[in-house]
């Protein structure tokens, strides 16, 4: 049953996202009707690849998937700086303690994910929280601009997503066997030495588990652009949502999908690994 | 030793550094949700008539309640979807399309949101068409979405916690002449309870926080509590969307820390027991 609901709902629906890209938007499409009560219009026979030539032919399309990438990948790297450490003195601390501290660390993700961007609203706006600060204290005249700017999208990434970071590095290096450690400093290691050649290879799988938790909905992130970044900052799941809601070009935004899920297929393809090898790992 | 020390000042540098960044902000939300002012980030005085501004909003209260209504049925398909998907991702081993199943388990893990939620609108809108019945989106749409997501979730956490499971007492309880069916609801179900109930507790809060997957495929009649607060926030910072958010926290964190409680507890005594049955 649980086979048929996720064949039902979750595989086939990308089926026909993967044939309404290819179809032509109707002219039959109420610019601003009421989208949820028109079904029909869409001409979905003949396989065409306009939608997808239209993608290429514009820079918009293509700059938003670079750019999409390149925060992402940025804000998982900034995620995994500030996570390791984080993972790795909880997986170090006494059992009581260390439950403790992973309640401290899950919580958030608990937490509505929208209000907690919501939150760094009121603190980056120009009369928000760290500019009122810094102006009482004298060190600026002026409002720093940092909401609506790429940095504040960078803050709201890592910010939002560092729990799903921190959760696979720890799972994995609390598993670890200190008597390594132990091994490689009486065979004269110095501790940084030790941490990386063995407690840093041995945590590959959970740096590989994090980074894709964080990067791959990462990519397709539209609440973080659209309350913290400025119209500049282009992601590709906020110029799907326009394409959706604004342009109502359903077969557009299809081929926008469509496109990011064959970019996401292979980080995808990797997590599933590393997630089917985890759930093995405890069967033997 | 003194490199014990100097790691560990190191650890708790992190770990400060770590939490007063997950928390600062929240905290930050909550303090000034007491703000009298109308700006929200320039305090003028203690109040607490956001609170009041907040129970006098119908629209609000109304999408807080449809909220709460599909994150308990989703909650609910979710933790039964979940143990059956999970029972056959550790019990059953190499049946046909088993690879494409488990990977339609950990895909919605990752998924883009938006990716999920356009394709499933498109499902929605072609069954229309295709059967000709009115597949009205609304309420049950976004269940449907909701527990899609929240399935693939209650999945991990069950079979990790039956993949950790003694399969001996199953068996035990087999030779001694019960069915699967009995096995499985007297033996099994009772030690993976704290994985249905952390299971259940995660996809209701998942549920509750859907803002995307909510929003491609709600109706007119279903405005959820995460639609309502973006519009509202889009608008800009409002004390009354403060007041909601030091509510939501206060209670998804309280919903938190007895799940957590009641986990740590039974899985104390379950602990104790086996080293008890062990000694004997």
């Amino acid at each position: 049953m649980p086979y048929f609901w996720l064949l039902l709902f979750f595989a086939v629906p990308f089926l026909i996202a993967l044939k309404i890209s290819f179809a032509k938007a109707a002219i039959a499409m109420p610019p601003y009707t009421d989208v949820l009560y028109w079904v029909d219009g869409f001409p979905v026979v003949k396989l065409r690849g306009e939608n997808y030539l239209y993608l290429l032919g514009d820079s918009l399309y293509i700059n938003a998937y670079l750019s999409s990438l390149k925060i992402a990948v940025v804000s998982t790297f900034l995620c995994l700086l500030l996570g390791y450490p984080m993972a790795y003195s909880i997986s170090r601390m006494a059992p009581a303690t260390r439950n403790i501290a992973l309640l401290l660390v899950i919580l958030p993700s608990w937490t509505s994910f929208l209000i907690r961007i919501y939150a760094w609203v009121g603190i980056l706006k120009p009369n928000g929280l760290i500019n009122n600060y810094l102006m009482y204290l004298g060190l600026i005249d002026s409002p720093l601009k940092m909401l609506h700017t790429p940095i504040a999208v960078y803050i709201g990434i890592v910010y939002a997503y560092l729990p799903f970071m921190v959760l696979p590095l720890y799972t994995n290096l609390v598993k670890h066997d200190h008597r390594l450690l132990e091994a490689a400093s009486d065979l004269g290691a110095k501790p940084w030495q030790a941490f990386l050649k063995v407690t840093l290879p041995l945590s590959k799988a959970g740096i590989i588990a994090g980074c894709m938790l964080v990067a791959i909905p990462a990519v397709g992130e539209f609440v973080i652009p659209e309350m913290l970044g400025g119209p500049e900052t282009l992601m590709i799941g906020r110029v799907l949502w326009q394409e959706f809601f604004n342009n109502r070009d359903w077969p557009v935004a299809s081929a926008v999908a469509m496109v990011m899920l064959a970019l996401l297929i292979i980080p995808i393809m990797i997590f599933h690994r590393a997630q089917a090898k985890e759930m093995e790992g405890k069967l033997t | 030793m003194s490199n014990a020390t100097r790691t560990s000042k190191w650890s708790w540098l992190f770990l400060g550094f770590g939490f007063f960044f997950l928390y600062a902000p929240m905290l930050s939300l909550i303090v000034y949700s007491f703000n009298e002012n109308r700006l929200v980030t320039v305090w003028s005085g203690f109040s607490t008539k956001w609170y009041g501004a907040l129970m006098q909003d119908d629209q609000m209260l109304a999408a807080a309640w449809v909220s709460l209504r599909i994150a308990f049925y989703t909650a609910c398909a979710s933790v039964v979807l979940g143990t059956m998907a999970a029972m056959v991702m550790t019990r059953m081993r190499g049946f046909r399309g088993k690879t494409l199943f488990s990977g339609m388990i950990t895909a919605p893990l990752v998924m883009p949101e938006v990716i999920t939620g356009l394709s499933l609108l498109l499902l929605f809108v072609s069954l229309s068409t295709w059967t000709g019945l009115d597949f009205a989106r609304g309420m049950t749409t976004i269940w449907v979405a909701h527990v899609t997501l929240c399935m693939a979730f209650v999945t991990v956490v069950i079979s990790s916690r039956l993949a950790e499971l003694d399969r001996s007492l199953e068996e035990a309880a087999m030779d001694l002449g019960a069915n699967r069916v009995k096995v499985f609801f007297l033996i099994t179900l009772p030690i993976i309870s704290p994985a249905l109930m952390s299971g259940w507790l995660l996809a209701f809060t998942l549920s509750l926080d859907d803002l995307v997957l909510a929003s491609f495929v709600s109706g007119p009649s279903s405005t959820t509590l995460p639609m309502q607060v973006f519009s509202s926030a889009r608008m800009g910072v409002s004390p009354k969307i403060n007041a909601l958010a030091t509510i939501l926290i206060v209670g998804v964190s309280t919903i938190g820390v007895i799940g957590w409680y009641f986990m740590e507890r039974a899985e104390r005594r379950r602990q104790a027991e086996m080293q008890a049955a062990a000694k004997q």
